[in-house]
């Protein structure tokens, strides 16, 4: 080993610890308050308003329970939301948005792939400025003829305004996986007789399964952590979890320990799927524009 | 030859690829209409308390450019996304030069790091709030230091709290974007400085930051676009008092407290100008730095 990559190594080797210092700080930094909230919806109200908090304290599922309808209980008292309706209406609008952006986008991003068409750039360009676009300015008209049309506090009329999340990212994501798929293999089996429609059900899409099914799970996430849709466009019945959360603050005090039970479940179900996501993460965030 | 594929693969009519894509066209539409005719509502006096609905041609956009409310709010939301950018891109890169060391379990960081992101901003809002709160964790610290407690999210630098669940929540969006970016860079001009004897600061300034330009751009494009249109993070903490009334907050309140759509609209019209303009000048610097990182020459379109 030369002298020069000697010091290099050692120079190295004595920043390690400053290294592991700085990783474990911002570990801490974005650790905290994920454990501090989870740990608070198992403390009991007096815990949590004392004014000398313990690390130490007695585990109690009293804020899950007030939270979770029980069932001898019959309706709920009236004035506060059903949170485990609003989890449920999360789950149904998410995998409805989900499932229509998948059956149409997926089809369409092979088109704008693999086809040569006019005006195929400018459609390409439209999905993508929807990512853009601040969403009150859609949300106004959108809520003005919903209204009207009688979508207003629907299911239906929220997955398809959340298209608007959606969409985009099927869209663009897939396109570049069914890019990176090698011609060689569909033009085989174009030469077999194959059928365009053919080529695609079963060459393409069997080969890009593993890059669909994350674009998948990485707008489910998206679609389940958006707020300001369901906070317009929804009411009491269609309320989606993250406006529930909310609730938990009236306006003579905040109910800490429920919020923080409702903000745990809430943030299962992407923290829960963001473990399979990892290696396709940068692609879905950046829209394709980075391939990592 | 034309190649087989990609130009023109033989498909059984020249109307087929529009097929395909018109459902989600039509979706894309269903959204289109609604925009346009959010621009038609902002030239009128569109307000849900009245019956009627007259022309007013640019009166909405006048009465803002007069209106003091209108400058602070605007104000309020170029500075927010100056600070987004300005702290969360440098951070971000920080975080992902250490992500990018060979270390044993640097990919359990990697994971531990990206967390924040995968949650819903409004909740990442509440834990903060729980945090931050007038008798929460954060102040019970201080003044065990003997220090006063601090009205976080009630004073006239809210925002800088409202940044601080921001940097916590999207500054891993960086770095995510740098560290790909980090990795997709060739090895052999950093070992041949590593060679020369290269002091590691004008690696970093000479190589590393000009090869990561592309990145670099494309991280802030993102955040600046949604720091522009901040509004989760507000409503769950301040609902735009102390300081913290960004234009979609306005445009929320003007709508849906005061129903006067039309003005509403013209705050949506102008942000969204915003957006479009500096996504604009941002695209077109990403890929004037995409062709001079492949090593063809800027002027080249």
């Amino acid at each position: 080993m030369n002298p020069k990559r000697k010091r290099f190594h050692r120079l190295f080797s004595g920043r390690k610890a400053g290294v592991l210092l700085g990783l474990c700080g911002y570990a801490l930094f974005a650790l905290f308050p994920i454990l501090w909230v989870g740990m608070m919806s198992f403390k009991s109200h007096r815990d949590i308003v004392s004014p000398t908090p313990e690390i130490l304290f007695r585990p109690t599922l009293e804020n899950y329970r007030a939270i979770l309808p029980r069932s001898q209980e019959g309706p709920h008292e009236t004035g506060r939301m059903d949170f485990l309706q609003c989890f449920r209406n999360s789950l149904r609008i998410t995998l409805g948005a989900l499932a229509l952006s998948l059956a149409v986008g997926v089809p369409a991003a092979y088109v704008l792939a693999r086809l040569s068409f006019r005006g195929k750039e400018d459609i390409a360009f439209l999905f993508l400025s929807f990512r853009f676009a601040p969403e009150i300015a859609v949300i106004i008209p959108v809520y003005l003829l919903f209204k009207e049309l009688g979508l207003y506090n629907t299911y239906l009329g929220l997955i398809l305004v959340y298209q608007l999340i959606t969409l985009p990212l099927v869209v663009w994501i897939a396109r570049g996986y069914f890019e990176e798929i090698s011609k060689e293999v569909e033009q085989a089996a174009q030469l077999d007789g194959y059928s365009w429609w053919g080529i695609f059900t079963r060459v393409a899409l069997p080969l890009v399964k593993p890059g669909i099914a994350s674009t998948a799970v990485l707008t489910f996430i998206f679609a389940w952590n958006n707020f300001v849709f369901g906070l317009i466009l929804g009411a009491r019945e269609t309320f989606p979890g993250t406006v529930a959360t909310l609730g938990f603050i009236s306006y003579e005090s905040v109910l800490w320990g429920q919020m923080a039970a409702a903000t745990v479940i809430t943030i299962l179900p992407p923290l829960a799927l963001s473990i399979f996501i990892q290696k396709h993460l940068v692609r879905g965030l950046t829209l394709g524009a980075v391939r990592g | 030859m034309r190649p087989l594929l990609s130009l023109g693969m033989r498909t059984e009519s020249r109307w087929l690829p529009y097929l395909i894509v018109l459902p989600a066209l039509l979706l894309t539409a269903g959204i289109l209409y609604p925009f346009a005719l959010a621009g038609y509502y902002s030239l009128t006096d569109y307000n849900l308390l009245s019956p009627v609905r007259n022309f007013i041609g640019l009166r909405n956009y006048l009465d803002l450019l007069r209106s003091g409310e209108f400058w602070r709010s605007l104000g309020l939301t170029l500075l927010y996304a100056a600070l987004v950018v300005a702290v969360e891109v440098p951070l971000g890169l920080g975080l992902a030069l250490l992500l990018h060391l060979e270390i044993r379990s640097i990919r359990f960081f990697r994971f531990l790091f990206i967390l924040p992101l995968m949650m819903p901003p409004v909740v990442a809002a509440l834990m903060w709030k729980i945090i931050l709160a007038e008798n929460g964790i954060l102040n019970l610290l201080l003044s065990r230091a003997g220090w006063d407690p601090v009205p976080w999210l009630a004073n006239a630098f809210s925002l800088l709290s409202i940044l601080l669940i921001d940097v916590w929540l999207f500054t891993p969006f960086c770095t995510v974007i740098l560290l790909a970016g980090l990795q997709s860079l060739p090895k052999e001009p950093f070992e041949s400085c590593q060679v020369d004897g290269a002091s590691a600061w004008f690696t970093f300034t000479q190589l590393t930051l000009p090869m990561l330009k592309p990145f670099l751009i494309l991280a802030t494009l993102f955040r600046a676009i949604d720091s522009l249109k901040m509004f989760d993070l507000v409503y769950a903490t301040t609902k735009g008092a102390h300081s913290t009334m960004l234009l979609q907050l306005n445009a929320y309140y003007e709508s849906f407290r005061w129903y006067r759509m039309g003005r509403a609209l013209a705050y949506m019209m102008i942000l969204w100008l915003v957006v479009y303009l500096s996504s604009r000048l941002l695209v077109r610097s990403w890929s004037r730095s995409m062709r001079i990182a492949a090593g063809k020459p800027a002027g080249e379109a």
